[in-house]
């Protein structure tokens, strides 16, 4: 059995003459989570869709989970939960349970303990009798968190899980992906919040006007740090001589910046300064954050007009 | 089937919560409390000019009437076969409803058929209570119901079925405002035609008559509603064609089995639309 849950090779999406993906090629491995990243209108929801089964792509070869899209075996075996998830809002939280359950196949006692058991996961006890109407947004997304999970999913998807749920909600969620992560599970993540994304994933993959455009390993190796120097008697030799350990160098009255490739770099920079005579009172080293690796990879066209 | 079933209980279930259900129960219930209380009167009316009609006289009217009670209960559950699923799907695809189901291992042709028997089945049981609630009535006031129910009441179910069947379908389609207007655009259509028909064969125009047979063929509910109503008259009444409820020409059996292919076809239709829309 292949170790990838989803493989996918110029997935393509056209609705008439506009096209909503243009080249999605990815793949997400076993118990990996991964994160989809790209601006509003990237075509994200709808490669969602596409692998979900939801929308039958136009063109380009798929397998979630080893099958052909919308395979029903393999939709056995995955998960999904919807951005702003909804349901028939006059269900109890656990009919809904109930009838998702049943949907996958399960019944019985089975069915019973999995929800008792999800219902404590996601601080649902107490709502379980209550109709879905008298739900809060937060308490709405927690119970459709749980109608994903039902199955034991080997793949789940969540679209955007943490809108409209409060700091607690979140870390909720974040402990979800973990335990998922540490049970086999693969989580294919889309979400806005960069800071989320990089609390969980192990990869994340940015989708730019419907094509993937560049891949990032968040865990592992380090390949680009950015180093802040709070230096005095630095001179413009000095200054100059900095330029070859890095890139992108900037300097003001604060303190210098620069991206070096490896964390090596760092004793060799401490060691020029203190020969350049120069005094260092500060030294940090740290991966550049998503959010500026994302404004670099979307460019000026990809913010907002 | 297991997937099909849980679709439709929970179709079931939903229409129980519903306010829609309850609102066509309360109408259902008034209708027939009406239809009782202006039967009773009539009969009570007719009763004293007993001797100035003939039996034969009395009975042709009291079928006149429950047949004007049947209509009215069919009218009623043909509203009522439309309006209960016609946002079903098309509700459910913008409410994104739908996109947590059609993710589940189920496919799109269990979710199509578990929603549309779950309310063939409310819609016929509704029928069923106002035609009963009408016939009982009848029966209490007039000590008579009309004849050839058993072949009658089955024509009903199908037109019945041919309604719902034919707003799942266009929900498949067409946002629920479009749909409703669709359907009830094929309903009028039908109900016009059998007009025109009527007309036509009284003026002996072919023309008109053509164009009520093409009518019955685009949209069989009237001819069906026809063809009940003609088994439900005594034989005197059709013979002399005298009641709004007597078809032009008596729809034959062959428009019986074109309107349970045309219901087989649209609901096919249905499945295979269904199949390809995207969620």
């Amino acid at each position: 059995m292949t170790d990838r849950v989803i493989e996918t090779r110029g997935l393509r999406k056209r609705f008439g003459a506009k096209v909503a993906v243009a080249d999605l090629s990815l793949s997400v491995g076993r118990g990996e989570v991964f994160g989809f990243l790209g601006p509003n209108g990237a075509g994200k929801t709808t490669s969602l869709k596409m692998l979900l089964g939801l929308i039958e792509p136009s063109a380009g070869t798929a397998r979630v989970l080893g099958a052909p899209l919308g395979n029903r075996a393999a939709r056995a075996r995955v998960g999904f939960l919807p951005e702003h998830f909804r349901f028939h809002e006059w269900l109890t939280g656990h009919e809904l349970l109930l009838f998702h359950g049943r949907l996958y196949g399960l019944s019985g006692s089975v069915l019973r303990s999995r929800i008792d058991e999800l219902l404590t996961r996601v601080d649902l006890v107490e709502a379980a009798d209550r109709a879905l109407r008298t739900y809060s947004k937060g308490m709405l997304q927690r119970v459709g968190l749980a109608q994903a999970l039902l199955n034991q999913p080997d793949l789940v998807f969540l679209d955007e899980p943490t809108s409209g749920l409060d700091p607690i909600g979140r870390l909720l969620v974040r402990d979800v992906i973990h335990e998922l992560k540490a049970n086999g599970t693969a989580v294919f993540l889309n979400s806005h919040l960069l800071g989320e994304i990089e609390a969980t994933c192990d990869r994340v993959v940015f989708l730019k006007a419907g094509r993937t455009v560049r891949e990032l390993e968040l865990r592992g190796r380090i390949d680009r740090l950015e180093v802040e120097l709070r230096v005095e008697g630095a001179g413009a030799e000095t200054l100059r001589g900095l330029e070859r350990f890095g890139r992108r160098m900037s300097a003001d009255s604060e303190s210098i910046r620069l991206e070096v490739a490896e964390r090596d770099e760092l004793p060799r920079i401490a060691s020029f300064l203190v020969e350049q005579g120069a005094q260092i009172y500060g030294m940090h080293a740290a991966r550049p954050s998503l959010e500026r690796i994302f404004l670099e990879v979307m460019g000026e066209d990809g913010r907002p007009g | 089937m297991r997937a099909l079933l849980t679709v439709t209980q929970l179709t079931l279930h939903e229409a129980g919560r519903r306010r829609i259900l309850l609102a066509a129960l309360i109408c259902g219930v008034a209708f027939v409390g009406l239809f009782a209380t202006g039967f009773h009167f009539i009969v009570l009316d007719m009763k004293k000019d007993a001797a100035r009609n003939t039996s034969l006289e009395l009975r042709m009217m009291l079928t006149f009437f429950t047949l004007a009670g049947l209509y009215g209960a069919n009218f009623l559950a043909v509203m009522t076969g439309i309006l209960l699923p016609v946002d079903t799907l098309s509700g459910e695809i913008s409410s994104g409803v739908l996109q947590t189901l059609a993710s589940k291992p189920v496919r799109r042709s269990e979710i199509l058929l578990g929603k549309w028997l779950a309310f063939v089945t409310i819609s016929i049981l509704y029928l069923g209570l106002l035609v009963g609630g009408v016939l009982i009535a009848a029966r209490i006031e007039s000590g008579s119901v009309p004849p050839n129910l058993i072949r009658a009441l089955p024509l009903l179910a199908l037109e019945i079925a041919l309604v719902v069947t034919l707003a799942i379908a266009g929900g498949t389609q067409l946002g629920t405002i479009t749909n409703g207007v669709v359907v009830f655009g094929f309903y009028g259509l039908a109900f016009i035609g059998g007009w025109v028909e009527r007309i036509g064969a009284l003026a002996a125009n072919r023309a008109a008559e053509r164009i009520g047979t093409l009518a019955s063929l685009i949209m069989p509910t009237e001819s069906l509603w026809g063809l009940a109503s003609y088994h439900m008259q005594p034989a005197i009444m059709r013979d002399v064609m005298i009641t709004p409820f007597t078809p032009a020409s008596i729809p034959s059996p062959a428009m019986v089995a074109w309107a349970i292919g045309y219901l087989v076809v649209t609901l096919g239709l249905a499945i295979s639309w269904f199949r390809k829309r995207p969620l």
